[in-house]
């Protein structure tokens, strides 16, 4: 067998793009281990940076304030958006209100999140003149994090009921189930799954969130990216860099998970065939 | 009210007077059919005929516009789905993926909250039935196309429903699991001695498992006979094409008993009932004449054009040529495979006027 030749262009080019998306993070994580707080001279290894941030406790109050956030809003928004979904997928729309439904889903989408984030912030201002709830803080922020994570939750779910059909339905119905029994015996099970992933998209798009928490966060809720900006205006600690790599390898980790997750099913069902 | 069936009753259904539109497009144009307990019931027609809606009303998943459903005296035209002692088949079997074969087949017994060891006992004895013992543990995903038919057969008749309704149950199949699957299917209706109503656009299926065969055409039930009765005497047009093949003459009729076509005059044994209409003749009932065979009538000279060879018989093309004015006439006749005829050859066809269908159109 002769040895494939890798075409040289095109090889050239990956590299590129691999560089591009990897020198800028291989970077940070270089630097949070530098002993010399400005990073353009190595000032040998250290943990210093690590350690200091267990002192840090506004790295832990906003980290906190992330974490709070970005759960309650992914259960509220994957609840809704669930139950959204369902609703218009069982109601039967003519064909011109269908396309308005599905449009009305998508535009939250394609919004640019700073539109969103300042017409949230004048309706909370209203708001304010009847109740103190709406003063910016906790509260506002998970409403607005919901607000956007909301549709791309029904998106998901809903492409997934589409695929499953109403076959499934009927044929539960046949076998004597009640609606609620074929909902929760047939098409919640095989939702699941896309419940889980619109529950990760919602999660992923709140923790990475800055522009919606910037317009609605109060004193008392700071979350890490609103942290993180202002201490730019104080100059980057490497702090900072130790941070980012503790975040990164996180995710780093949770995706090669998924990656082993999805060799072992894939060996699974090529034994079974 | 209990779906499940309970012993000594006659479970006839009676669908009267059946009307359905969707929008301005009627599908079901007055629907009237009694089906006795224990029959084998196909309804055949093209699509977009009605078929497919007809045994979604019966099954519930539709609501008819007029009319009524009665099942063992009683209507059940107003209940839902789940309320009925009736199971599908559904056309692409609607497993359940995410539940393994076992818990598919359980899921009506499940449903009506049977005991445990008795749902066991049941699945695992239909299991016997349609031959899927070994696949109790496994996921619908990983089985053929043959098996997840028995598996939405077993699903189905686990319930030992009144009725069983199939929806196209074989179409999705290759043709020799198909031909396998209707023994075992018509096998399955006696053993289960239970009234089955298929629903399919292929006339072989139809003719292969059916007692009784209701065409139709258009929302309207057009022939409602055995398969023999249907094949043998179709009423119009549309159902000698559609069963089987049929050559069908323009005639005209001239006295009684006595119709006249382009290559002469045919003796027939009914009466038309119309001046102008037309006779449908099969192919297989076309008798070439040997040189010492002479019939009083109905034979009338023709030159073959073309010979078919189809396995077990040979189709010919045989050309009529008209009486007077009239143009000639192209018929189809079919002969054992050693009975040869080559193109160009003189010969006599007789047809038996027992044979000749006067059609209503």
């Amino acid at each position: 067998m002769s040895k494939r030749k890798l075409p040289i262009f095109a090889t050239v080019l990956a590299l590129i793009g691999f560089l591009l998306l990897y020198l800028p993070m291989f970077l940070v994580v270089q630097q949070s281990f530098n002993a010399s707080k400005h990073g353009l001279t190595w000032g040998g290894f250290t943990l210093d940076w690590y350690t200091g941030l267990f002192d840090n406790a506004m790295v832990q109050t906003t980290t906190i304030n992330t974490l709070v956030l970005a759960v309650v809003s992914t259960l509220v928004a994957t609840l809704l958006g669930t139950l959204l979904a369902i609703g218009i997928h069982r109601t039967p729309w003519g064909k011109k209100m269908r396309y308005f439904y599905d449009m009305s889903i998508n535009v939250p989408v394609v919004t640019p999140d700073i539109l969103m984030a300042i017409a949230l912030a004048v309706v909370f201002a209203l708001f304010r003149s009847w109740t103190s709830l709406f003063e910016p803080g906790m509260l506002t922020m998970i409403i607005a994090h919901v607000t956007l994570e909301i549709s791309f939750v029904v998106l998901v779910v809903q492409s997934r009921l589409v695929s499953i059909g109403k076959e499934q339905i009927e044929a539960a119905r046949d076998l004597y189930a009640s609606t609620a029994g074929a909902w929760c015996r047939v098409i919640l099970p095989q939702l699941s799954t896309a419940i889980i992933s619109g529950a990760l998209l919602a999660f992923t798009l709140s923790l990475d969130d800055f522009i919606l928490s910037f317009f609605t966060s109060g004193p008392e809720s700071q979350t890490l990216p609103l942290y993180i900006y202002g201490s730019l205006k104080r100059g980057i600690s490497p702090q900072i860099h130790a941070l980012s790599t503790i975040i990164f390898s996180l995710t780093l980790f949770i995706m090669l998970l998924l990656v082993l997750k999805g060799i072992r099913k894939e060996h699974k069902l090529a034994k079974s065939k | 009210m209990n779906p499940l069936p309970s012993s000594n009753q006659n479970f006839d259904l009676d669908i009267r007077n059946v009307h359905k539109s969707f929008g301005k497009k009627v599908v079901l144009d007055g629907i009237n059919v009694f089906i006795k307990d224990g029959e084998f019931v196909t309804l055949l027609g093209p699509s977009g005929c009605g078929k497919t809606t007809l045994l979604r009303i019966i099954a519930g998943f539709e609501k008819a516009d007029a009319g009524e459903i009665v099942l063992s005296g009683k209507v059940i035209s107003d209940r839902s789905p789940s309320k009925r002692p009736i199971n599908t088949v559904f056309q692409s079997y609607a497993l359940f993926p995410h539940l393994n074969i076992f818990n598919n087949i359980a899921f009506g017994l499940k449903s009506h909250k049977v005991p445990k060891d008795e749902i066991e006992r049941r699945v695992n004895k239909m299991m016997e039935i349609v031959n899927i013992t070994d696949l109790a543990k496994e996921m619908p995903a990983t089985l053929s196309g043959g098996q997840r038919q028995r598996v939405a057969l077993a699903r189905a008749l686990v319930n030992e429903p009144d009725i069983l309704l199939l929806d196209e149950p074989l179409s999705a199949l290759d043709a020799n699991l198909r031909k396998k699957l209707q023994v075992e299917l018509r096998e399955l209706q006696k053993k289960t001695d239970t009234t089955f109503i298929l629903v399919t656009h292929d006339q072989d299926e139809a003719i292969a498992v059916s007692d009784r065969i209701l065409v139709m055409y258009k929302g309207q039930i057009i022939q409602d006979g055995s398969p023999e009765d249907i094949y043998e005497h179709p009423v119009n047009r549309f159902v000698a094409t559609f069963i089987g093949e049929a050559n069908i003459l323009e005639c005209e009729r001239v006295s009684e008993k006595l119709a006249k076509t382009n290559f002469g005059n045919l003796v027939l044994e009914k009466d038309p009932t119309w001046e102008k209409g037309g006779i449908a003749i099969r192919m297989e009932d076309i008798h070439v004449c040997t040189p010492n065979e002479s019939f009083a009538e109905n034979v009338y000279p023709a030159k073959i054009l073309e010979r078919i060879f189809r396995g077990d018989y040979w189709e010919l093309i045989a050309e009529l040529p008209g009486v007077g004015a009239c143009e000639s006439l192209k018929l189809r006749v079919m002969t054992d495979p050693d009975e040869i005829y080559n193109p160009g050859d003189q010969v006599n066809l007789y047809i038996d006027p027992q044979y000749l269908q006067v059609l209503s159109d």
